[in-house]
């Protein structure tokens, strides 16, 4: 792994970070680097620190119990689980929500175009369908132009059909922009499918860090993609008879 | 005998007792439902309509005496001919105007202060527990204070209607706004939104739906507390009619100012209820 000057928008460095909830430690003086441009795909078990890590770098823990340094490069955009649109917003409002809306509106139009959402740009949230307002909510954080995209299981909740569009949705976007990725995820596959490298958080460290060599698109027939799932799954303590 | 029941709730059955409970829900005659479906509206006034049927029977053979309460029928008919010859609209505008007058004092007081507590902390320790206390004290328990102070005009009533009505609006604008969606705060924060536009387009929509709860509460509110301060002091107003009807032993009056009080409260209410489904129209799903 190479050296960056700290500083580059889009790096992320983390040093000896500690997080603690009522004496149980969750996070144990984790280091991490990571380069301007990566995607980077987070994977552990419930419980391992995932999530606080993710809520630490997006600066949403500003709890005692934290120690260690986090320096996170540049514009940060977050993209929650549930895609966290204000109901009484209009779609295209949520996506310009804290911009300059007159200024901001021709380019969240032309994102809603592209994820799929050009009729939907006045309707209201409610009236909009799981995939639907996790398309938005991918429109908004994308719409900020970010250096550092922090996403926490973004398609966890959609079924699987509408999950394998995003992946590609969310792949074509930020091929553009290329923002730094962390993609908190718990699916062995939705990780290979997109990162660069894969980290493995076990007892509040990171344990494992995976390299993904494989081009894109990928596909899971790769012979590549086979032999680096049982690594990854081995890494998380699943043993498979294949 | 029907051999399907409608079953209303999702149908997830832990496959442990799925095959014994399976051959039990086949050979059964049908599925049993949980919860009691939900009525069509009109079928709510049927509760009142066999009241006003058997009161009216009661006074038809003579075992309701007009002395103790009169027949509805004949307390519509005196309504309509109060309307008619004028002698009611002036205290029917006159208790309106008190009524409301009140209430909209009450809103404006109420949802100022449930803004400065809701919003900022220092508000919230100097507000919040004198206004717990006033919730303890009966607005009643304050007419001879409010005599006192305003005398025994049209003041001290709008007053004593004000701080009523202004207690449910308080109360549920400010549980309203510090029962904001944590996940909307964290979204604010992570846009960065400035403490303006967070309040105007974050805090302020989210307590609108605990506002018109309080609001609804309020305008029936506004027109209990008007019956008893009606009967202090006043040559006007649907109170002092009813108040002056005791003393003439006229039940049928009696009764027609029953019957305006609860038409007045159920026409604020569908009132409200209109803005508010207008207002929060973005909760429909179609």
């Amino acid at each position: 792994m190479s050296r960056h000057v700290a500083g580059t928008p889009g790096s992320i460095r983390v040093q000896r970070f500690s997080r603690s909830f009522g004496g149980k430690t969750v996070l144990d003086k984790l280091d991490l680097e990571v380069e301007p441009g990566q995607f980077i795909a987070l994977l552990g078990e419930s419980g391992s620190g995932k999530t606080t890590l993710l809520r630490a770098l997006a600066g949403l823990d500003p709890q005692p119990g934290a120690s260690g340094r986090i320096a996170v490069e540049g514009n940060v955009s977050v993209l929650f689980q549930d895609a966290r649109l204000l109901p009484w917003l209009s779609v295209i409002d949520n996506l310009t929500l804290g911009l300059e809306a007159r200024v901001a509106a021709p380019a969240a139009r032309q994102l809603l175009q592209e994820v799929g959402l050009g009729e939907q740009q006045q309707a209201w949230p409610a009236t909009l369908s799981g995939g639907q307002k996790q398309r938005a909510a991918l429109a908004r954080s994308l719409l900020r132009d970010p250096h550092v995209l922090l996403a926490d299981e973004p398609f966890g909740a959609l079924d699987a059909l509408t999950r394998m569009r995003m992946h590609g949705l969310l792949f074509r976007l930020i091929e553009r922009v290329r923002p730094t990725v962390i993609l908190v995820t718990h699916d062995v596959d939705e990780a290979l499918l997109l990162a660069d490298r894969i980290l493995v958080l076990k007892a509040g460290r990171i344990a494992d860090d995976h390299a993904v060599p494989l081009p894109h698109p990928r596909r899971a027939d790769h012979p590549g993609f086979m032999s680096l799932r049982q690594g990854l799954l081995h890494s998380l303590g699943v043993e498979t008879a294949a | 005998m029907p051999s399907q029941a409608r079953l209303d709730l999702p149908r997830q059955e832990p496959e442990a007792f799925a095959a014994s409970d399976l051959a039990h829900v086949q050979s059964g005659p049908r599925t049993r439902r949980l919860m009691a479906a939900r009525l069509p509206q009109r079928a709510l006034l049927l509760g009142p309509a066999l009241l006003l049927l058997v009161w009216e029977a009661a006074s038809r053979l003579g075992w309701l005496s007009p002395d103790t309460l009169s027949a509805p029928s004949q307390a519509l008919l005196t309504g309509y001919r109060m309307l008619a010859d004028g002698s009611l609209l002036p205290h029917l505008l006159a208790s309106a105007a008190r009524a409301y007058s009140g209430l909209l004092l009450g809103l404006v007081a109420g949802v100022a202060l449930a803004l400065v507590a809701g919003l900022t902390r220092s508000g919230e320790a100097l507000i919040d527990g004198l206004v717990q206390v006033k919730r303890a004290i009966p607005t009643l328990a304050l007419i001879p204070l409010a005599i006192v102070w305003l005398g025994i005009g049209e003041e001290m009533k709008v007053f004593l209607i004000a701080i009523s009505v202004f207690v449910p609006i308080y109360i549920n604008t400010h549980a309203a706004l510090r029962g904001i969606d944590i996940g909307h705060v964290e979204l604010a924060q992570t846009l960065h939104l400035s403490r303006r536009e967070f309040i105007a387009k974050v805090a302020l929509p989210g307590a609108l739906p605990g506002f018109f709860v309080g609001l609804r509460l309020a305008v029936s509110l506004c027109w209990t507390a008007l019956v008893v301060l009606e009967l202090v002091n006043t040559q006007t107003g649907i109170g002092y009619l009813m108040n002056r009807a005791r003393d003439w032993g006229q039940t049928d009056v009696i009764v027609v100012g029953i019957l305006i009080y609860a038409w007045l409260g159920l026409l604020s209410d569908a009132v409200v209820r209109a803005i508010e489904a207008r207002v929060l129209r973005y909760r429909r799903t179609a």
